[in-house]
């Protein structure tokens, strides 16, 4: 029993995971697509520019996932694997990723929920792969680590020591 | 759970501020929100009730600065006080990296102090998180106040210390912030390792900043 670890996204899984949402976003036709860790970090994002502050975004949508596992258990389910907000103009459709991650559509008027749950379902599939295959290299020590390996002196510095 | 993101190159890291109801975690973020640049910070979200006691959580993102080119994110998260948002309280721990307990220095909270700690240690070891193992300080809140309770006092309750059987660990340890003080020291045969603790007077910003750069510069040495 120890804490929560760590790990890290690198910039050929982050292109991968990107691709993936621009081939959701065109054949939804829904206006942006967001990943999110389950501790409410943004990973990645594709389409429209964001109007609103990403990271705030990301915290919000863990924290409305977690808070929905948790009424799902009280009514004897084990999860709820989608969630769906409709709004008047804007809705958003959001999917749970292997339990690791959450996929967040953003779409209007332009395309139907209907669609965007369709071709949702496929990517959920290609990027738990995607996700499978990185933490699968994660736990066997391969890849990125040790960013910080050393940076005692440099950390000291950083907080005026 | 720390995530290094090599495409933003940013170090994201959660932390967060846990405590019993009204023992100043909400001021101490809005603390930092006042006073840190606007642009190393992002928008402040409070999840509260009509009379602003926090319903779900607050949460900010600070950056602390860089580190070997990346920038440092800090999530900090505050968690309902009240003994019935347990649930809530619960979800808000999912992943953290680095705990703060913020406790009410008055004498009469001192119940509700062990009772939210008691209450840490269940929600946290339910994840499998070990506190003794992971970032994790102590703050002493409304230091200003008549009523406050003797720091050693608080210590005895709230922070009395675990043992250390790592042999490489059994060894007197100087607590940094305080001198005279240690970290680690024996204690009738026993090797005791106690969590670093923080006097503060969140409303005026007193300690709020020494606490908060503590906890992250052990959340970043645990990484490096």
């Amino acid at each position: 029993m120890t804490g929560a670890g760590t790990w890290s996204l690198g910039e050929s899984d982050f292109q991968r995971i990107t691709a993936q949402l621009q081939g959701l976003l065109q054949e939804s036709n829904a206006r942006c697509a967001l990943v999110v860790d389950r501790a409410g970090q943004l990973l990645a994002s594709a389409g429209e520019q964001l109007q609103f502050d990403p990271t705030a975004f990301a915290s919000l949508t863990a924290a409305d996932f977690s808070a929905n596992d948790q009424l799902a258990k009280m009514i004897g389910e084990p999860e709820f694997a989608s969630l769906f907000h409709q709004g008047e103009k804007e809705s958003m459709y959001l999917a749970d990723i292997g339990r690791r991650v959450i996929l967040v559509v953003l779409f209007d008027q332009r395309t139907t929920v209907g669609l965007v749950r369709l071709r949702v379902k496929q990517t959920v599939a290609e990027l738990a792969a995607v996700f499978d295959e990185m933490f699968g290299r994660l736990a066997s020590g391969d890849g990125q680590r040790g960013l910080l390996e050393g940076a005692e002196d440099e950390i000291d510095k950083l907080f005026g020591e | 759970m720390s995530m290094i993101n090599y495409a933003s190159r940013e170090i994201n890291c959660k932390l967060v501020y846990y405590g019993p109801g009204l023992g100043g975690k909400t001021t101490n973020l809005e603390h930092v929100y006042g006073k840190v640049a606007p642009e190393t910070r992002g928008k402040m979200v409070s999840l509260a009730t009509e009379t602003e006691r926090t319903l779900f959580f607050d949460f900010l993102p600070v950056d602390l600065g860089t580190i070997r080119g990346f920038k440092t994110r800090f999530h900090l998260y505050t968690v309902p006080g009240q003994v019935y948002y347990n649930a809530s309280r619960k979800l808000i721990l999912k992943g953290v990296d680095g705990v703060v307990f913020v406790a009410d220095s008055q004498i009469e909270r001192m119940e509700a102090n062990v009772e939210s700690m008691q209450n840490l240690y269940d929600n946290m070891a339910q994840y499998g998180y070990d506190l003794t193992k992971i970032p994790f300080v102590v703050q002493y809140n409304k230091r200003d106040l008549p009523n406050a309770a003797p720091i050693k006092d608080l210590q005895g309750q709230l922070n009395p210390g675990w043992s250390v059987e790592e042999p490489a660990k059994q060894k007197p340890t100087p607590d940094p912030w305080h001198s005279g003080d240690f970290l680690v020291s024996q204690v009738d045969g026993m090797w005791i390792e106690r969590a670093p603790y923080f006097e503060s007077v969140a409303v005026s910003g007193e300690g709020v900043f020494d606490t908060l750069k503590a906890v992250a510069k052990m959340v970043l040495k645990s990484l490096s």
